[in-house]
């Protein structure tokens, strides 16, 4: 009893010094955070070549702290709640206009980038952030279809509407997103991917309902794996992902149906907490150079917006139409808007709705 | 002053569960009466009866709960009853079966789609057998399987606690004055081991009504139950209120569960 009580008054203070110890360094560099220079960035996990941040510490002198987040809610919840010292982000671009709507952004001052024409117009001015006041395009992507070449011949799915085939029963992995998936029947029935007309809505749910039995699962992350190990051959998901799969199973393709899918763009943007500005431009500046674009795109494998960045990158990786679309595909792309809660509500119960339809 | 005494021993507790388990459930009820916008509403549970999704929903929920928690009872049964039979090594026996409890679940369900996927152990077993390869993941049944799997412990061990307190004697008698096995089974040992039975059940029906990982990873969302409902409405719906209601609703069943499978004395 008495060994017991000591090693519990041990922990006790073992526990005071550490906190003491984290208070103290936290004290320092928060002193620090004044004097010094620094940069703290919130970035989804794994999504910046560290190196880059690296060549960009030694060459402006400032220090950058990275922190990750995972999905845009938890995102901008951690953001509306203040208390964040964050001076840069990377939302997808529904978010930039939730976030611009809330006046939780500060407007980026055009005049101090310098690489504002590297920037393919094609990205730019979208409606999410009409003149990109709040934001500069990142990276960006597409929603598709993969399909592993032993199970299913290349050219034998080329529209969303081919998903519906009976060919295709209990086969199809489909990504866990409302947005995404109400994409795929809207396109297939010549609809906008933005539309708020309710019986248009309610149409296609009965349409993916009648996807139901060739659904084999609902997933997300997941999917990547399952591709990987050809537990599915056939799936719906987004560019990233694929470039991923693609690179561990070389029978895996990726392909954007040429009558439309969703262009996503994820863009910095400056939260209203953002202090440190002279970094924040310089930081800009620096990932907006080609050289540097070029390098980050190669790590991330998501495709670059930056005209100067594609040159420079190798042909093996431009050319692939999978990644970089042609421009008559480009076209037919469309980004998502931000449709306001009413409409998010509908969306999400006629989500539940398809998820609970049985085959 | 004893009493003072006695409140101060008492403090951490009152704290916990008033920090951990009051506070949370209120948190819970307040948010349920809540639309999007923050404003009071009674819309959610209005929307949760009045929508066919949600009603689904909780037949469904219901029907696996009830299967799921049927089948660990046949399993759990034989199994405790056995376990208690070996005088000599029965602590050892107790502790493989609470052993797997020790690994945490996402493991364990990443295992079993390791066991069940196309080129898994199980198919693997099969193609060698010359019975080709089958679906197994996303299925109902690997699903009722691994929820079955994951909850068997806490069935086992509760019956297994009320089996070795059964007085033999009795047991005996029951043969004595003529009983079959039969008739001794089910007037003898089942009422004995009753409450072992119904804590069992309370410790499995009701994780059982709000599964969701399970649901997703070997369900592969196929199998929709309120637990998934909540995780959608808390995760990426954004809402809170909705997501309150059911779990409210939950708590609801939970209670009326508990009340009847209490001891009636």
């Amino acid at each position: 009893m008495k060994k017991l009580g000591s090693a519990l008054l041990g922990i006790i203070v073992l526990c005071g010094l550490l906190f003491l110890f984290n208070f103290n360094l936290n004290r320092n560099t928060s002193g620090a955070r004044e004097k010094e220079k620094v940069l703290n960035i919130f970035n989804w996990g794994d999504y910046i070549d560290p190196s880059l941040v690296k060549k960009f510490e030694r060459q402006s002198g400032y220090r950058v702290t990275i922190q990750t987040f995972d999905s845009n809610e938890s995102m901008i919840e951690k953001i509306r709640q203040g208390g964040t010292t964050y001076d840069l982000t990377m939302p997808s671009e529904y978010m930039v206009e939730k976030m611009r709507k809330m006046n939780l952004l500060k407007p980026i001052d055009h005049r101090k980038i310098k690489n504002l024409n590297q920037i393919d117009p094609l990205f730019l001015n979208q409606s999410f952030d009409p003149k990109n006041r709040y934001s500069l395009p990142y990276f960006w992507g597409t929603l598709g279809i993969i399909y592993n070449d032993k199970f299913i011949k290349p050219n034998t799915i080329k529209h969303w509407k081919d998903l519906w085939s009976s060919k295709y029963k209990n086969a199809i992995l489909l990504i866990d997103s409302v947005r995404d998936v109400f994409a795929i029947s809207l396109i297939s029935q010549n609809q906008s991917i933005n539309t708020t007309n309710l019986n248009i809505l309610h149409q296609a749910k009965e349409k993916l309902v009648k996807l139901t039995p060739n659904i084999k699962a609902i997933v997300a992350d997941e999917i990547k794996m399952y591709m990987e190990q050809e537990e599915g051959y056939l799936a719906v998901d987004w560019s990233g992902e694929a470039a991923e799969m693609i690179s561990v199973n070389p029978h895996l393709h990726y392909f954007v149906p040429e009558e439309g899918s969703n262009l996503w763009i994820d863009s910095f943007v400056i939260p209203r907490t953002a202090k440190h500005f002279d970094a924040i431009y310089k930081f800009l500046n620096f990932m907006s150079e080609p050289e540097n674009a070029a390098q980050n795109a190669k790590y991330v494998g998501y495709s670059t917006p930056n005209r100067g960045a594609k040159k420079i990158l190798p042909p093996k990786i431009v050319q692939q139409r999978a990644f970089y679309p042609s421009d008559q595909t480009m076209n037919h792309l469309a980004t998502y808007r931000d449709l306001g809660a009413k409409v998010v509500e509908e969306y999400n119960d006629l989500y539940l709705e398809f998820k609970m339809a049985r085959q | 002053m004893a009493k003072f005494k006695h409140f101060l021993v008492a403090a951490p507790y009152y704290l916990w569960i008033g920090l951990f388990v009051i506070l949370p459930i209120g948190l819970i009820f307040i948010y349920s009466f809540h639309d999007l916008n923050g404003h009071f509403t009674l819309n959610n549970y209005l929307n949760f009866f009045k929508n066919q999704t949600y009603l689904l929903m909780a037949f469904n929920s219901l029907c696996f709960a009830i299967i799921i928690t049927f089948i660990s009872l046949i399993v759990a049964y034989p199994i405790a009853w056995i376990i208690s039979k070996f005088q000599n090594s029965r602590d050892f026996l107790i502790l493989l079966v609470i052993m797997p409890m020790w690994i945490n679940l996402l493991l364990k369900t990443y295992a079993f789609i390791g066991i069940f996927s196309r080129n898994g152990t199980l198919n693997n077993l099969l193609a060698s057998l010359g019975l080709g390869r089958h679906q197994f993941l996303f299925t109902d049944i690997a699903f009722i399987l691994v929820a079955v799997y994951d909850q068997l412990p806490f069935m086992i061990l509760p019956i297994y606690n009320s089996v070795i307190t059964i007085n033999h004697s009795l047991i005996n008698a029951s043969f004595d004055l003529g009983a079959s096995k039969t008739q001794t089974f089910w007037r003898i040992i089942v009422p004995l081991t009753l409450p072992g039975i119904k804590s069992g059940v309370q410790a499995i029906f009701i994780p059982s009504l709000s599964l969701f990982m399970i649901t997703r990873l070997i369900g592969g969302n196929r199998v929709i139950t309120l637990g998934t409902a909540i995780e959608e409405h808390f995760l990426s719906t954004m809402n809170w209120g909705m997501g309150s209601t059911i779990g409210v609703i939950l708590i609801i069943a939970m209670i009326l569960i508990m009340l009847l499978t209490k001891e009636s004395k």
